[in-house]
Protein backbone atom coordinates (compact mmCIF):
# COMPACT_ATOMS: atom_id res chain seq x y z
CA UNK A 1 0.00 0.00 0.00
CA UNK A 2 1.23 3.46 -0.88
CA UNK A 3 0.95 6.43 1.41
CA UNK A 4 -1.63 8.99 0.30
CA UNK A 5 -0.92 12.68 0.75
CA UNK A 6 -3.82 14.74 -0.56
CA UNK A 7 -3.40 18.01 -2.40
CA UNK A 8 -5.63 21.08 -2.03
CA UNK A 9 -6.70 20.25 1.53
CA UNK A 10 -9.29 22.67 2.92
CA UNK A 11 -10.57 23.76 -0.47
CA UNK A 12 -13.99 23.24 -2.01
CA UNK A 13 -14.80 22.50 -5.65
CA UNK A 14 -18.10 23.41 -7.27
CA UNK A 15 -19.60 22.88 -10.70
CA UNK A 16 -21.32 25.77 -12.42
CA UNK A 17 -23.70 24.38 -15.06
CA UNK A 18 -24.97 26.81 -17.69
CA UNK A 19 -28.27 25.96 -19.39
CA UNK A 20 -29.12 29.30 -20.95
CA UNK A 21 -30.18 30.58 -24.35
CA UNK A 22 -28.31 33.88 -24.03
CA UNK A 23 -25.25 33.12 -21.88
CA UNK A 24 -22.62 30.57 -22.93
CA UNK A 25 -20.12 28.76 -20.69
CA UNK A 26 -17.32 30.90 -22.20
CA UNK A 27 -19.20 34.13 -21.27
CA UNK A 28 -19.49 32.84 -17.73
CA UNK A 29 -15.81 31.80 -17.73
CA UNK A 30 -14.70 35.30 -18.83
CA UNK A 31 -16.79 36.91 -16.06
CA UNK A 32 -15.45 34.38 -13.53
CA UNK A 33 -11.82 35.10 -14.53
CA UNK A 34 -12.49 38.82 -13.98
CA UNK A 35 -13.36 38.20 -10.32
CA UNK A 36 -11.24 35.07 -9.84
CA UNK A 37 -8.86 36.34 -7.20
CA UNK A 38 -7.56 33.27 -5.35
CA UNK A 39 -9.60 30.55 -7.08
CA UNK A 40 -8.84 28.07 -9.84
CA UNK A 41 -11.29 28.02 -12.74
CA UNK A 42 -11.60 25.35 -15.41
CA UNK A 43 -13.98 25.82 -18.31
CA UNK A 44 -15.69 22.79 -19.80
CA UNK A 45 -18.48 22.00 -22.24
CA UNK A 46 -21.38 22.57 -19.82
CA UNK A 47 -19.96 25.33 -17.60
CA UNK A 48 -17.12 25.72 -15.12
CA UNK A 49 -15.36 23.91 -12.33
CA UNK A 50 -14.26 26.33 -9.61
CA UNK A 51 -11.88 25.42 -6.79
CA UNK A 52 -10.59 27.47 -3.87
CA UNK A 53 -11.40 28.52 -0.34
CA UNK A 54 -15.14 28.30 0.29
CA UNK A 55 -15.68 32.03 0.77
CA UNK A 56 -13.79 32.87 -2.45
CA UNK A 57 -15.64 30.22 -4.48
CA UNK A 58 -19.00 31.44 -3.17
CA UNK A 59 -18.06 35.03 -4.07
CA UNK A 60 -17.20 34.08 -7.67
CA UNK A 61 -20.37 31.97 -7.97
CA UNK A 62 -22.56 34.79 -6.63
CA UNK A 63 -21.05 37.08 -9.24
CA UNK A 64 -21.49 34.75 -12.23
CA UNK A 65 -25.01 33.79 -11.16
CA UNK A 66 -26.06 37.43 -11.68
CA UNK A 67 -25.58 36.92 -15.44
CA UNK A 68 -28.66 34.68 -15.67
CA UNK A 69 -29.89 33.65 -12.21
CA UNK A 70 -32.57 31.18 -13.30
CA UNK A 71 -30.36 29.40 -15.85
CA UNK A 72 -27.08 28.94 -13.97
CA UNK A 73 -26.96 25.99 -11.57
CA UNK A 74 -24.35 25.01 -9.01
CA UNK A 75 -23.43 21.77 -7.25
CA UNK A 76 -20.60 20.50 -5.09
CA UNK A 77 -17.87 18.21 -6.37
CA UNK A 78 -15.66 15.92 -4.31
CA UNK A 79 -12.56 15.94 -6.53
CA UNK A 80 -10.47 18.97 -7.57
CA UNK A 81 -10.55 19.99 -11.27
CA UNK A 82 -8.41 17.84 -13.56
CA UNK A 83 -7.88 15.12 -10.93
CA UNK A 84 -6.41 12.08 -12.71
CA UNK A 85 -8.83 9.77 -10.88
CA UNK A 86 -11.81 11.47 -12.48
CA UNK A 87 -10.63 13.56 -15.44
CA UNK A 88 -11.57 12.09 -18.83
CA UNK A 89 -8.23 13.27 -20.24
CA UNK A 90 -6.60 10.36 -18.41
CA UNK A 91 -9.53 7.92 -18.22
CA UNK A 92 -11.05 8.32 -21.69
CA UNK A 93 -14.79 8.40 -22.42
CA UNK A 94 -17.30 10.39 -20.43
CA UNK A 95 -16.29 11.40 -16.92
CA UNK A 96 -17.91 9.20 -14.25
CA UNK A 97 -20.85 11.27 -13.03
CA UNK A 98 -21.44 13.05 -16.32
CA UNK A 99 -24.41 10.79 -17.05
CA UNK A 100 -26.22 12.25 -14.05
CA UNK A 101 -25.61 15.83 -15.18
CA UNK A 102 -26.56 14.87 -18.74
CA UNK A 103 -29.88 13.46 -17.53
CA UNK A 104 -30.66 16.45 -15.32
CA UNK A 105 -29.79 18.91 -18.10
CA UNK A 106 -32.86 17.64 -19.96
CA UNK A 107 -34.97 18.68 -16.94
CA UNK A 108 -33.24 22.03 -16.30
CA UNK A 109 -35.41 24.08 -18.73
CA UNK A 110 -38.49 23.12 -16.67
CA UNK A 111 -36.67 24.09 -13.47
CA UNK A 112 -35.55 27.44 -14.94
CA UNK A 113 -39.13 28.14 -16.02
CA UNK A 114 -40.34 27.13 -12.55
CA UNK A 115 -37.83 29.46 -10.87
CA UNK A 116 -38.91 32.40 -13.04
CA UNK A 117 -42.62 31.74 -12.54
CA UNK A 118 -42.43 31.17 -8.76
CA UNK A 119 -40.57 34.45 -8.15
CA UNK A 120 -43.83 36.38 -8.25
CA UNK A 121 -46.09 33.56 -7.17
CA UNK A 122 -47.47 32.56 -3.80
CA UNK A 123 -46.14 29.00 -3.48
CA UNK A 124 -49.12 28.01 -1.31
CA UNK A 125 -51.41 28.62 -4.30
CA UNK A 126 -49.56 26.11 -6.52
CA UNK A 127 -51.00 22.57 -6.37
CA UNK A 128 -48.79 19.86 -4.91
CA UNK A 129 -47.27 17.64 -7.66
CA UNK A 130 -49.20 14.43 -8.22
CA UNK A 131 -47.41 11.42 -6.74
CA UNK A 132 -46.80 8.40 -8.88
CA UNK A 133 -47.97 5.04 -7.66
CA UNK A 134 -45.37 3.74 -5.15
CA UNK A 135 -44.76 0.57 -7.14
CA UNK A 136 -45.18 0.60 -10.88
CA UNK A 137 -43.95 -2.94 -11.45
CA UNK A 138 -46.23 -5.44 -13.11
CA UNK A 139 -48.05 -7.36 -10.40
CA UNK A 140 -48.45 -11.13 -10.59
CA UNK A 141 -52.26 -11.07 -10.98
CA UNK A 142 -52.09 -8.78 -14.01
CA UNK A 143 -49.35 -10.98 -15.48
CA UNK A 144 -51.54 -14.08 -14.95
CA UNK A 145 -54.44 -12.34 -16.73
CA UNK A 146 -52.16 -11.46 -19.63
CA UNK A 147 -50.92 -15.05 -19.89
CA UNK A 148 -54.51 -16.41 -19.76
CA UNK A 149 -55.55 -13.96 -22.46
CA UNK A 150 -52.98 -15.41 -24.88
CA UNK A 151 -54.27 -17.54 -27.72
CA UNK A 152 -53.51 -21.25 -27.08
CA UNK B 1 -29.83 27.20 7.90
CA UNK B 2 -30.94 23.58 7.99
CA UNK B 3 -29.01 20.56 6.67
CA UNK B 4 -31.04 18.89 3.95
CA UNK B 5 -30.25 15.39 2.75
CA UNK B 6 -30.81 15.17 -0.99
CA UNK B 7 -31.71 11.99 -2.84
CA UNK B 8 -30.38 11.26 -5.51
CA UNK B 9 -27.32 12.31 -3.53
CA UNK B 10 -25.55 13.53 -6.68
CA UNK B 11 -28.49 15.62 -7.93
CA UNK B 12 -27.50 18.96 -9.46
CA UNK B 13 -31.08 20.26 -9.34
CA UNK B 14 -31.68 19.49 -5.66
CA UNK B 15 -28.22 20.68 -4.62
CA UNK B 16 -28.79 23.98 -6.43
CA UNK B 17 -32.34 24.58 -5.20
CA UNK B 18 -31.45 23.82 -1.57
CA UNK B 19 -28.52 26.26 -1.70
CA UNK B 20 -30.59 28.84 -3.58
CA UNK B 21 -33.29 28.81 -0.89
CA UNK B 22 -30.77 29.26 1.91
CA UNK B 23 -29.99 25.79 3.28
CA UNK B 24 -27.10 23.34 3.16
CA UNK B 25 -27.44 20.29 0.88
CA UNK B 26 -25.88 17.03 2.10
CA UNK B 27 -24.90 14.86 -0.87
CA UNK B 28 -22.22 12.49 -2.13
CA UNK B 29 -19.70 15.23 -2.93
CA UNK B 30 -19.38 16.24 0.73
CA UNK B 31 -18.53 12.69 1.83
CA UNK B 32 -16.20 12.05 -1.11
CA UNK B 33 -14.38 15.37 -0.57
CA UNK B 34 -13.81 14.46 3.07
CA UNK B 35 -12.11 11.21 2.01
CA UNK B 36 -10.19 12.67 -0.93
CA UNK B 37 -8.73 15.37 1.36
CA UNK B 38 -7.78 13.08 4.25
CA UNK B 39 -4.23 11.62 4.33
CA UNK B 40 -3.89 7.85 4.75
CA UNK B 41 -3.31 4.91 2.46
CA UNK B 42 -3.72 5.19 -1.29
CA UNK B 43 -7.05 3.61 -2.25
CA UNK B 44 -7.92 5.02 -5.65
CA UNK B 45 -10.25 6.24 -7.03
CA UNK B 46 -12.62 7.23 -4.18
CA UNK B 47 -10.32 6.63 -1.21
CA UNK B 48 -12.75 4.04 0.11
CA UNK B 49 -10.59 1.88 2.39
CA UNK B 50 -11.35 -1.50 4.03
CA UNK B 51 -12.35 0.54 7.09
CA UNK B 52 -15.54 1.81 5.41
CA UNK B 53 -17.47 -1.50 5.35
CA UNK B 54 -16.66 -1.80 9.06
CA UNK B 55 -18.12 1.67 9.72
CA UNK B 56 -21.13 0.64 7.63
CA UNK B 57 -21.97 -2.01 10.21
CA UNK B 58 -23.63 0.79 12.15
CA UNK B 59 -26.47 0.85 9.57
CA UNK B 60 -26.40 -2.61 7.97
CA UNK B 61 -25.93 -6.11 9.37
CA UNK B 62 -22.78 -8.13 8.79
CA UNK B 63 -24.61 -10.39 6.29
CA UNK B 64 -25.24 -7.38 4.07
CA UNK B 65 -22.67 -7.21 1.23
CA UNK B 66 -19.62 -5.05 1.89
CA UNK B 67 -20.53 -2.88 -1.14
CA UNK B 68 -23.69 -1.74 0.63
CA UNK B 69 -21.92 -1.25 3.96
CA UNK B 70 -19.11 0.72 2.27
CA UNK B 71 -21.62 3.03 0.60
CA UNK B 72 -23.52 3.41 3.87
CA UNK B 73 -20.28 4.62 5.50
CA UNK B 74 -20.56 7.60 3.12
CA UNK B 75 -24.28 8.28 3.39
CA UNK B 76 -25.12 7.02 6.90
CA UNK B 77 -23.51 9.86 8.88
CA UNK B 78 -25.23 12.44 6.66
CA UNK B 79 -28.61 10.69 6.98
CA UNK B 80 -28.21 10.91 10.75
CA UNK B 81 -26.98 14.49 10.69
CA UNK B 82 -29.69 15.93 8.42
CA UNK B 83 -32.58 18.08 9.67
CA UNK B 84 -34.83 17.35 6.67
CA UNK B 85 -34.77 15.39 3.43
CA UNK B 86 -35.89 15.83 -0.17
CA UNK B 87 -36.31 12.60 -2.12
CA UNK B 88 -36.92 12.25 -5.85
CA UNK B 89 -38.57 8.90 -6.46
CA UNK B 90 -38.12 6.85 -9.64
CA UNK B 91 -34.99 8.83 -10.54
CA UNK B 92 -33.33 7.27 -13.59
CA UNK B 93 -29.96 8.74 -12.69
CA UNK B 94 -29.89 6.83 -9.39
CA UNK B 95 -29.76 3.61 -11.41
CA UNK B 96 -26.71 1.52 -10.72
CA UNK B 97 -25.44 -1.91 -9.77
CA UNK B 98 -27.11 -4.05 -7.11
CA UNK B 99 -24.90 -2.44 -4.44
CA UNK B 100 -26.21 1.01 -5.41
CA UNK B 101 -29.81 -0.24 -5.64
CA UNK B 102 -29.78 -1.85 -2.19
CA UNK B 103 -27.98 1.14 -0.64
CA UNK B 104 -30.60 3.43 -2.15
CA UNK B 105 -33.40 1.31 -0.69
CA UNK B 106 -31.77 1.25 2.74
CA UNK B 107 -31.07 4.98 2.62
CA UNK B 108 -34.66 5.85 1.71
CA UNK B 109 -35.89 3.50 4.43
CA UNK B 110 -33.68 5.21 7.04
CA UNK B 111 -34.85 8.67 5.96
CA UNK B 112 -38.50 7.59 6.11
CA UNK B 113 -38.03 6.05 9.55
CA UNK B 114 -36.46 9.21 10.90
CA UNK B 115 -38.96 11.73 12.19
CA UNK B 116 -37.87 14.70 10.13
CA UNK B 117 -39.67 16.90 7.58
CA UNK B 118 -39.54 15.06 4.27
CA UNK B 119 -40.57 15.99 0.75
CA UNK B 120 -41.03 13.29 -1.89
CA UNK B 121 -41.30 14.22 -5.55
CA UNK B 122 -40.80 13.00 -9.09
CA UNK B 123 -38.75 14.70 -11.80
CA UNK B 124 -40.96 17.11 -13.78
CA UNK B 125 -41.91 16.04 -17.30
CA UNK B 126 -43.35 19.34 -18.56
CA UNK B 127 -43.48 23.06 -17.76
CA UNK B 128 -46.53 22.85 -15.48
CA UNK B 129 -44.91 20.08 -13.44
CA UNK B 130 -41.70 22.14 -13.35
CA UNK B 131 -43.54 25.03 -11.68
CA UNK B 132 -45.16 22.64 -9.18
CA UNK B 133 -41.77 21.00 -8.52
CA UNK B 134 -39.98 24.28 -7.80
CA UNK B 135 -42.93 25.73 -5.84
CA UNK B 136 -43.19 22.70 -3.56
CA UNK B 137 -39.43 22.70 -2.85
CA UNK B 138 -39.50 26.46 -2.24
CA UNK B 139 -42.46 26.14 0.14
CA UNK B 140 -40.86 23.16 1.94
CA UNK B 141 -37.55 24.98 2.44
CA UNK B 142 -39.18 28.30 3.37
CA UNK B 143 -41.28 26.53 6.02
CA UNK B 144 -38.03 25.18 7.50
CA UNK B 145 -36.91 28.75 8.12
CA UNK B 146 -35.11 29.71 4.92
CA UNK B 147 -35.17 33.21 3.44
CA UNK B 148 -38.51 34.31 1.94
Amino acid sequence: MTEYNPANVGTVTRYVVVESWNVTPSDVAIRAYEVAKGVMIKENCFGLVIMGQEADVDRVIAEVRKMDPAHIFVKDRGFPPGDARRCRATLGGARPGFNGIEFEMTVLPYISNGLERTQSLDTASVPVPARAAPDRRLDVYTLKKMIDAQEP
Amino acid sequence: MAKIFIYPATSLILSDLVTRFGHKPLGSAIAIRERVQTPGLESSPLQITPEEPKKGLHWAAVEVPSGVRGRMALYGPMAEECDAAIIINNADLAFGCMGCARTNELLKFLLRQKEIPRLELEYPKNEAEGVQFVASIKKFLTDLGGPK
